[in-house]
C-alpha cells in the first residue's frame, strides 16, 4: 500500500476509505472530515477509529457515568479522580492509594490464557503510571456452566493466564470471584484489578507539558499483535458466523513487564519524567493523543523511529498495535541521559521518539513525510457521545412476578442436605483449585487474601498501617433490579472491608453488560450507573474511576448485567484484626441484622432454576451502621471473628466458617426455610467470647442493628436444629467440586 | 554479618529473602546480577522469582550472570549459599548441586502452605532445627519437582544430604519427596519452599522459616 501523506490527503480528497471496516459509522466518518476540514489520511482514520471505539472513548456510557462526578460527595481523601489512568486516594500517614478494575472479556473468550494475562498486565501499568508500585491484584471472573464444555476449555486457561502473569511480576492475588450461570457461555467475565502505593509526592500524570521535552518510548518492540484489538475485539457483538478474530488478541511477557514496572520505579524514584502514560488498548494512538491532550501544546512524532519487531508494519499498524509491555514518557532533555542510562541498566530498550511543541497539533511523521496533523483532543477526548435509546425490558414485569418455589428446609434432614448441596454447588465450592494457583504471599505484606472476606496488604512495615479491597456483584439482583442490585453490590463490597475492621474509603467498578444498541441492557446500564452513584453519595464514599465493558453479548443474548464494585478501606493497624473465622471452641456465635425471605435472586433459587421474583431495597443506612458496628468492634477487639452473609445465606457462612479452622459449631435457628437459605442484604456472623456479650449488646443499641445469638463454637461436626454435620462430610462435599470439574 | 541477596532481572523475592536476613539479625546487602562484585558479604542467597523470565530452563540463563561467577567461587571456598525455589534452580544449573528441578506433576504453579521434615541440621542454613522436626512454610512455584538418576538420589540419601522432605502427599512428584539438598560440605543448601514468607505469623503461615536466616547467623558467630 502506497504511502497516505496529509499532502496526498488534501490533494484526493475523494478516496474510497474503509471507515466503516474499522467501525466507524457514516456520521462519525464525515465528522472526522469536518474537523480536518478534508478527509483523513489512512493513518489519521487508523488512530480516529481506534480512539473512537467503544472500549477507549465511551461514547455510549459517557452521559450515564458523569453522575459519578455530579453526585460526588466532597472529600479531601480523593487526590487524583476520575478521567486519569487510575484515581488516588489519601490513606494518611503521607501515603496514596491506586486502584482500578479493567475488564479484558472479549480476547479471554477467544485466547483465554493470553487474554487473561494481557488483562492483568494491562491493569497492572495503568497503575505503576500513576507512579505507584503495583501491591497486588484481584480477579473477579465469570464463566458459563460449570459444567459446560466450553467452561472447561476457557476457565484453565484463564485461570492460568491470571497465575501465569501475576505471579510473574510479583504481585500477590489477594482475591476475587469465580461465579458461573448460562449468560456467561460464550462471554466470559475476566476483570482484573490491581492496586498500588505510593507517597503523596510521586503522583505521576498523562501530560505532555513543556515545549522543547522529548517524547520517550521504552519497553517491548512494537509488534503486530492486537492491531485494533480494541476496535475490533471489544466493540462488536460475537457472531457465530463471522471470521476468526485471533490475530487480534495480544501476546503478553510477564518477564519484560516486570522489568519495565522496575525500570519505571528506578526512573519515578529520580524524579525524570514530566508525565507518563501506558500503552494499552488503541497502543500509540492512545499515548501519544493522551498525552498531548493533557498538556498545554502539541506534539511532534518521527513514527519511523519507533523499534519494531516486525520490519514490515505500515505506519498504520504501528499505531493501532497493542503489543504490550511499553510505556511513553515525557522527559527533559537535562534528564534524558540518565533516563537511558537506567533503561539500560535494565536491559530495556528506548527510544526518543519526539518532542513536545508551543503548536497545538498533535503531528506525526514516516520517513520524513506528514502522515497525521490533528488536534489531539479531538482524537483523545472529543469522541462522538451518544444518548442511546433505553427502554425498560419486557422480561422485568415477568419476573418479578414470578412466586419462587423453592424447597424449604424444615427437618434436620432437609437441613443437612441443604447445607451440603449448598457447600458443593459451583459458585460456593471451595475455590482453592483457582486459588492455589495464584502466589499470595510474594512482597510479604499480604495479611488477608481468599477465602477471607477482603484482601488485606500492609503498606508500612514500621507502623502497620494497611489497605484492604473486596470486589462484589450480584447479577441475579441486578436481573431483577439494575437499580438495587448496584446498590447491594456496593454495600456487600464495603461489608466485605468492615468484617476484618477496615473503614471504606474509595470506589470504583467494572461495569459488564450487553449491548448498548439494545434499549433493554441501555436501561440496565443507566440503572446501574444511577444506583451506583445514588449509594455512593449516600455512604459518602468517592467513586475513584472504572471501566465499562459493553457488548458481552452472543447473538441476542445479553449477558446478567454485572456491575462489579471495588470498594477500598483502610485500617490503621493490620495486627488488629478481626478474623473471618474462629479458631477455638467455646465461643458465643451471633447474627448482626435482620433476615427476611429473601430467595428472589439467591444461589438456592438458582440451583432451582427460578430466576424470578423481587430483589431485595438497599438499606445503606442500616449497612452503615452495620459498618459503624463492625469498625468499632474491631477497634475495642470485641470480636473474635465476622463473616459476612452473601451468596447461600447463613448455610454457607457457616460452612465456611466452620471449615476455616476444622472448628465445629452447634446452632439453633427459628424457620430455618427462611433463615439457612435467605440472602437479605446487610447480615454478618460474629464470634465472641462470652465476656463480650455485654460489649456486643451495648454496640449493637448504640447503632441500631439487631442481634440474634445463634449457638456456640465447638466440636468436630456443624449442628444445626440437631441435623448434625460433620466436618469431614462437609469438607469432602466442599473441596471436591472444582478438582472433579476441572482435573 | 552481612547476607547478601541478588537480584536477577525477574527476580521477586529479593526483597523478602532481604526482610527475613534482617529478622534474623544480619544486615542484607543487595548485589546486582551483572556486578562481579559480593561487596564483601559472609554468605549469599540466591531468592526466588522468574530470572530472565524462566527463558530456555529456570535458572539456565542466571547461571552465566558475571555475579555468578563470583559466587561459585566463593562457594567452593565455602562461604554459605542458599537458593530459594528460583534460586535452588540456578544451583543445580550452576551444577553447585546435583539433579534439576521440573514441571510439578500435576503441571500447574502450586501456592500452598507446605509442611516439611527436617532431615539434616548440619549445614550452615539448617542448624536451627532439629532433626525430625515438622515445620510449615509455603510452597509456590510451578517447577519444583526435584529429579535426579538413580546413582545420584542414592549419594543424596546415603550421605544425607536431603536436607528437607515434603510430608504427606507428595505436592510435585518430586523424587524421594525432597524439598531440600545441600552439597557435600553443608554450605551450599537449595530448597524449593520459602522460608522467607514464613517469618512472621502477620504475613506468612508461621514463623517457622526464620530458622534458616538465624543458621547462617550462628555458623559464622562460630
Amino acid at each position: 500500500m502506497a504511502l497516505d501523506t496529509v499532502a496526498i490527503a488534501k490533494a484526493n480528497p475523494d478516496t474510497n476509505q474503509p471507515f466503516a471496516e474499522l467501525g466507524l459509522k457514516s456520521d462519525e466518518y464525515a465528522r472526522i472530515k469536518e474537523i480536518l476540514g478534508r478527509r483523513p489520511t489512512s493513518s489519521e482514520l487508523a488512530m480516529y477509529s481506534v480512539m473512537w471505539s467503544e472500549h477507549c472513548s465511551y461514547k455510549s456510557s459517557k452521559v450515564h457515568l458523569k453522575q459519578f462526578g455530579e453526585k460526588a460527595v466532597k472529600t479531601d481523601a480523593l487526590l487524583v479522580g476520575i478521567g486519569e489512568n487510575a484515581g488516588v486516594v489519601d490513606v494518611g500517614q503521607g501515603y496514596a492509594v491506586t486502584f482500578k478494575i479493567e475488564s479484558h472479556n472479549h480476547p479471554s473468550f477467544i485466547e483465554p490464557y493470553q487474554g487473561a494475562a494481557t488483562g492483568i498486565g494491562g491493569i497492572v501499568r495503568d497503575i505503576l503510571t500513576m507512579g505507584a508500585r503495583p501491591i497486588a491484584v484481584m480477579d473477579p471472573l465469570r464463566f458459563g456452566p460449570a459444567d459446560a464444555a466450553d467452561t472447561r476449555r476457557v476457565l484453565p486457561g484463564i485461570i492460568a493466564g491470571v497465575g501465569g502473569y501475576g505471579n510473574c511480576l510479583g504481585l500477590p492475588n489477594i482475591g476475587g470471584e469465580v461465579v458461573f450461570d448460562e449468560t456467561y457461555i460464550g462471554n466470559p467475565l475476566v476483570n482484573a484489578l490491581c492496586v498500588g502505593v505510593m507517597k503523596h509526592s510521586d503522583i505521576k500524570l498523562a501530560k505532555a507539558a513543556g515545549a522543547g521535552n522529548l517524547v520517550v518510548l521504552y519497553g517491548a518492540k512494537t509488534g503486530g499483535d492486537g492491531i485494533g484489538g480494541v476496535s475490533v475485539l471489544a466493540s462488536e457483538t460475537f457472531d457465530a458466523t463471522g471470521p476468526a478474530k485471533r490475530p487480534a488478541v495480544q501476546v503478553g511477557d510477564p518477564f519484560v513487564e516486570k522489568v519495565l514496572i522496575e525500570c519505571s520505579l528506578e526512573i519515578f524514584a529520580e524524579d525524570l519524567v514530566v508525565g507518563i502514560q501506558d500503552l494499552g488498548g488503541a497502543g500509540l494512538s492512545c499515548a501519544t493523543s493522551e498525552l498531548a491532550s493533557g498538556g498545554s501544546g502539541g506534539m511532534k512524532v518521527e513514527l519511523d523511529r519507533v523499534p519494531l519487531r516486525d520490519a514490515t508494519l505500515s505506519p498504520e499498524e504501528i499505531l493501532m498495535s497493542e503489543s504490550q509491555e511499553r510505556m511513553c514518557a515525557i522527559v527533559e532533555p537535562k534528564h534524558i541521559a540518565r533516563f537511558l542510562e537506567i533503561c539500560e541498566k535494565w536491559d530495556v530498550t528506548v527510544t526518543v521518539i519526539g518532542e513536545v511543541t508551543d503548536g497545538e497539533r498533535l503531528e506525526i511523521t514516516w520517513h520524513g513525510e506528514l502522515i497525521v496533523d490533528v488536534p489531539p483532543r479531538t482524537v483523545a477526548h472529543e469522541g462522538p457521545v451518544y444518548n442511546r435509546p433505553l427502554a425498560k425490558p419486557d422480561y422485568l414485569d415477568r419476573v418479578n412476578a414470578e412466586v419462587i418455589n423453592v424447597p424449604r428446609p424444615e427437618t434436620a434432614a432437609q437441613i443437612k442436605e441443604t447445607v451440603l448441596k449448598l457447600a458443593a454447588t459451583p459458585n460456593l465450592a471451595d475455590k482453592s483449585w483457582v486459588t492455589s494457583q495464584y502466589d499470595r504471599y510474594v512482597q510479604g505484606n499480604t495479611i488477608q487474601s481468599q477465602p477471607d472476606d477482603s484482601g488485606m496488604v500492609r503498606i508500612d512495615e514500621r507502623t502497620h498501617l494497611g489497605v484492604a479491597i473486596a470486589t462484589d456483584a450480584n447479577a441475579n439482583w441486578s436481573y431483577l433490579n439494575p437499580y438495587e442490585g448496584a446498590k447491594l453490590a456496593l454495600a456487600e463490597a464495603a461489608r466485605n472491608i468492615a468484617t476484618a475492621g477496615a473503614k471504606p474509603l474509595a470506589v470504583t467498578n467494572c461495569l459488564n453488560f450487553g449491548s448498548p444498541e439494545d434499549p433493554g441492557v441501555m436501561w440496565q446500564f443507566a440503572e446501574s450507573v444511577r444506583g451506583l452513584a445514588d449509594g455512593c453519595l449516600e455512604m459518602g464514599l468517592p467513586v475513584t474511576g472504572g471501566n465499562v465493558s459493553f457488548y458481552n453479548q452472543t447473538g441476542a443474548v445479553a449477558i446478567l448485567p454485572t456491575p462489579v464494585i471495588g470498594v477500598l478501606g483502610v485500617i490503621d493497624d493490620v495486627r488488629i484484626r478481626t478474623p473471618m473465622s474462629f479458631n477455638r471452641a467455646g465461643l458465643e456465635l451471633y447474627l448482626l441484622g435482620d433476615t427476611a425471605d429473601d430467595i428472589a435472586g439467591s444461589e438456592w433459587a438458582y440451583m432451582h432454576g427460578q430466576r424470578g421474583g423481587k430483589a431485595p431495597t438497599a438499606d445503606l443506612q442500616r449497612e452503615m451502621r452495620l459498618i459503624n458496628l463492625l469498625v468499632a468492634g474491631r477497634t475495642s477487639q470485641v470480636f473474635s471473628a465476622a463473616h459476612d452473609l452473601s451468596q447461600g445465606g447463613l448455610s454457607a457462612t457457616l460452612t465456611e466458617m466452620v471449615l476455616r479452622h476444622n472448628i465445629g459449631a452447634v446452632v439453633e435457628i427459628e424457620n430455618p426455610g427462611i433463615t439457612l437459605i435467605s440472602e437479605s442484604p446487610g447480615r454478618v456472623v460474629v464470634a465472641i467470647k462470652p465476656a463480650q456479650a455485654a460489649a456486643l449488646t451495648s454496640l449493637a443499641e448504640q447503632n441500631k442493628i439487631t442481634i440474634t445469638k445463634l449457638g456456640t463454637t465447638g466440636g468436630t461436626s456443624l449442628v444445626i436444629n440437631g441435623a448434625d454435620i460433620s466436618l469431614t462430610e462437609l469438607r469432602k462435599a466442599h473441596s471436591e467440586t472444582f478438582p472433579k470439574l476441572f482435573g | 554479618m552481612k547476607v547478601g541477596v541478588v537480584t536477577f532481572p525477574g527476580t521477586l523475592d529479593d526483597r523478602d529473602a532481604a526482610r527475613a536476613a534482617t529478622y534474623a539479625g544480619t544486615t542484607a546487602i543487595s548485589l546486582w546480577h551483572n556486578d562481579a562484585d559480593l561487596k564483601g558479604v559472609d554468605a549469599v542467597i540466591l531468592p526466588g522469582g522468574f530470572s530472565y523470565g524462566d527463558y530456555l530452563r529456570c535458572g539456565a540463563i542466571s547461571r552465566f550472570a558475571p555475579v555468578m561467577e563470583k559466587i561459585i567461587d566463593a562457594a567452593n571456598g565455602g562461604m554459605p549459599l542458599l537458593g530459594i525455589c528460583n534460586g535452588f534452580q540456578v544451583l543445580c544449573e550452576a551444577h553447585l548441586l546435583p539433579g534439576a528441578l521440573t514441571r510439578n506433576h500435576e503441571l500447574h504453579f502450586l501456592c500452598r502452605d507446605q509442611k516439611l521434615e527436617i532431615t539434616n541440621n548440619q549445614t550452615t542454613w539448617t542448624s536451627s532445627y532439629k532433626v525430625g522436626q515438622e515445620i510449615v512454610i509455603p510452597l509456590k512455584n510451578g517447577e519444583g519437582s526435584f529429579q535426579c538418576d538413580d546413582a545420584t538420589l542414592a549419594a543424596l540419601e546415603g550421605e544425607g544430604r536431603i536436607i528437607a522432605r515434603y510430608v504427606g502427599e507428595n505436592p510435585n512428584g518430586s523424587r524421594n519427596k525432597i524439598a531440600g539438598i545441600t552439597n557435600e560440605r553443608g554450605n551450599v543448601v537449595g530448597l524449593m519452599p520459602h522460608p522467607e514468607h514464613a517469618i512472621d505469623p502477620l504475613t506468612g503461615p508461621t514463623a517457622d522459616g526464620l530458622g534458616f536466616f538465624t543458621s547462617v547467623l550462628i555458623a559464622m558467630v562460630k
